[in-house]
């Protein structure tokens, strides 16, 4: 799948790609022994580069109605997908896992989402008017469940200033509604989005409001760029800093995971 | 009807194809995902109504037919009953158990509150606090299709893997259709009665179709045929590319026999050969 690479790089071109970056971020946010909903593509091996580094013993659902420990060999197309199920510490019905999170027994979810704003609320049913919509986006699947029910959401999208805009048009998975304690009193389990990873950056909740706010941003990009591509008044957290490079071992569990090179681009 | 309930493996497509070429009108399609199928319905003019949690193409993208009727009534408006997995899970549930509706949390704060009018908020009767819960009404199909990989003739299913609301789903309809992928012995079943998730006394009709969830895959038997769907997406871009596509895949083709013999190598490429069998249980009394 990847085009033959030059045999030579240029000296400034970090050894990784902004895909791996994302991913080895999204592996950061994994803590050791916790209940991960992984979801596809990209937070799948975001899980499998954490397994092999610092969180050997965090558990992967799926809301299909799959349990792993390791993560599956092989590329998965949907969740379902028979690698996925071979060698599973469980397979079985989707109110099964899904009531795990509606217990409150799962410490984390990943969702994406094609619009998100200020509040990190999520947008994937409709842009512009429900009954006479601009774009018809395929719908929820099992995320506002994550959104609403993990003790805390991890996103990651890409960073343009269409998807990251004030407020968007439908809430499909909440983040802090309008912001402050109003997740709370709607009643919301969960902590809500504590961390939003993109191509350029990284954001956070921050403050009183809970408004998502740059934490770092990623090396060979800068303030002046993200803030163009961010479709409200983004704010910095006092210590804003640089995303750490991947390290090497971050590295070699990411290649030991993505074997055929999918996300080397 | 529900057309699928495992989410993205075990959809029956057979049967979705089945309807498109009886030319049914006005369905109200209920699937929680189903990858294409609800797409390919809806493209067909099929659907009056969709009750579910997305719709579209899984690996390919956004469902064009979807969009089409969704932004410019084309080929005709439907009506969408907005519900996230969990909460459509629990419709099937209160559906199933006689229940006339359930209290979800995992849907407050959504949008889906405001676009599903079916779904009101309340709150918990036996909290002093103030304690908002979403009532979901129960969900009771006329019929529901699934794919299984082996059930004897009287219905009798044995399924692996994971099955996503199959069993809910089934309990909550009045008819059950199985497609079954293999028809064995009753003994074969009865073996091993924990691995039945759905029982042959609610099944009105079993079905023999070998690779009734072509494309999408059945856990031991079929693999995912990504291709397809790629294609699928790329050629049901503008209406008439739907049409064409169709045409080929369903409506000239007279029947999922055909449809087998037409895919030839294709299909049997995504035969799955090797084993990996679990260990036998055993159930012995004495």
């Amino acid at each position: 799948m990847p085009p033959s690479k030059p045999p030579s790089k240029p000296p400034s071109k970090p050894e990784y790609s902004t895909q791996e970056l994302m991913i080895i971020a999204a592996a950061r946010e994994i803590k050791d022994g916790e209940r991960i909903f992984v979801g596809m593509r990209l937070p799948i091996t975001a899980y499998g580069v954490a397994r092999l580094t610092h969180a050997p013993n965090a558990v992967g659902l799926f809301e299909s109605g799959v349990v792993r420990y390791e993560p599956a060999e092989g590329m998965l197309y949907t969740m379902c997908d028979g690698p996925n199920q071979l060698g599973a510490a469980w397979t079985t019905g989707l109110i099964q896992i899904m009531g795990l999170l509606s217990g409150g027994r799962i410490h984390a979810g990943f969702i994406g989402g094609a619009e998100i704003d200020r509040f990190g609320n999520i947008n994937t049913s409709y842009i512009g008017d429900i009954d006479a919509p601009k774009v018809k986006l395929p719908g929820s699947g099992g995320a506002p469940d994550i959104a609403a029910m993990a003790e805390r959401l991890i996103i990651v999208m890409n960073h343009q200033k269409h998807r990251l805009v004030e407020r968007v048009d439908y809430i499909t998975s909440p983040g802090f509604l309008d912001g402050g304690d109003a997740r709370a009193r709607a009643g919301l389990a969960g902590a809500g989005p504590q961390v939003v990873i993109t191509d350029r950056a990284i954001l956070r909740p921050f403050g009183p409001e809970n408004e998502l706010h740059l934490a770092s941003i990623h090396p060979g990009h800068t303030l002046d760029e993200i803030l163009e591509n961010t479709g409200w008044a983004l704010k910095s957290v006092p210590d804003l800093g640089e995303t750490a490079p991947p390290s090497e071992p971050e590295m070699t569990a990411l290649h030991r995971i993505d074997k055929e090179g999918f996300w080397r681009g | 009807m529900v057309l699928g309930a495992a989410l993205e493996n075990a959809i029956p497509f057979a049967a979705t194809h089945e309807l498109i070429r009886q030319g049914r009108r006005d369905l109200n399609v209920i699937a929680p995902i189903s990858d294409i199928s609800t797409d390919m319905l809806i493209g067909a003019g099929c659907v009056a109504e969709v009750t579910g949690a997305w719709v579209g193409n899984v690996s390919g993208g956004m469902g064009h037919n979807y969009r089409r009727a969704a932004e410019s009534g084309q080929p005709n408006p439907i009506k969408i009953w907005d519900y996230s997995n969990f909460s459509i899970g629990m419709a099937f549930f209160a559906g199933a158990y006689g229940l006339p509706y359930i209290p979800v949390k995992s849907i407050l704060g959504s949008d889906i509150l405001k676009s599903n009018s079916r779904i009101k908020l309340a709150q918990n009767p036996f909290s002093d606090e103030p304690e908002p819960v979403a009532l979901v009404p129960a969900l009771k199909p006329d019929v529901a299709f699934l794919v299984v990989q082996r059930s004897d003739r009287f219905g009798n299913s044995h399924i692996w893997g994971s099955t996503g609301l199959t069993q809910e789903a089934s309990i909550a309809a009045d008819r059950i259709v199985v497609l079954a992928d293999e028809i064995v012995e009753p003994e074969v079943i009865a073996s091993d009665p924990s691995r039945v998730l759905i029982p042959g006394f609610g099944v009105n009709a079993v079905c023999h179709v070998p690779a009734a969830c072509h494309p999408a895959p059945l856990i031991g038997r079929w693999k995912r045929d990504h291709a397809f769907f790629h294609v699928y997406h790329k050629e049901t871009r503008e209406p008439e590319g739907f049409q064409r596509w169709c045409g080929e895949w369903v409506r000239d083709v007279p029947d999922h026999e055909a449809y087998r013999a037409k895919l030839g190598g294709q299909l049997e490429e995504l035969r799955i050969r090797g084993n990996a069998p679990s260990a036998p249980a055993n159930y012995a009394a004495e």
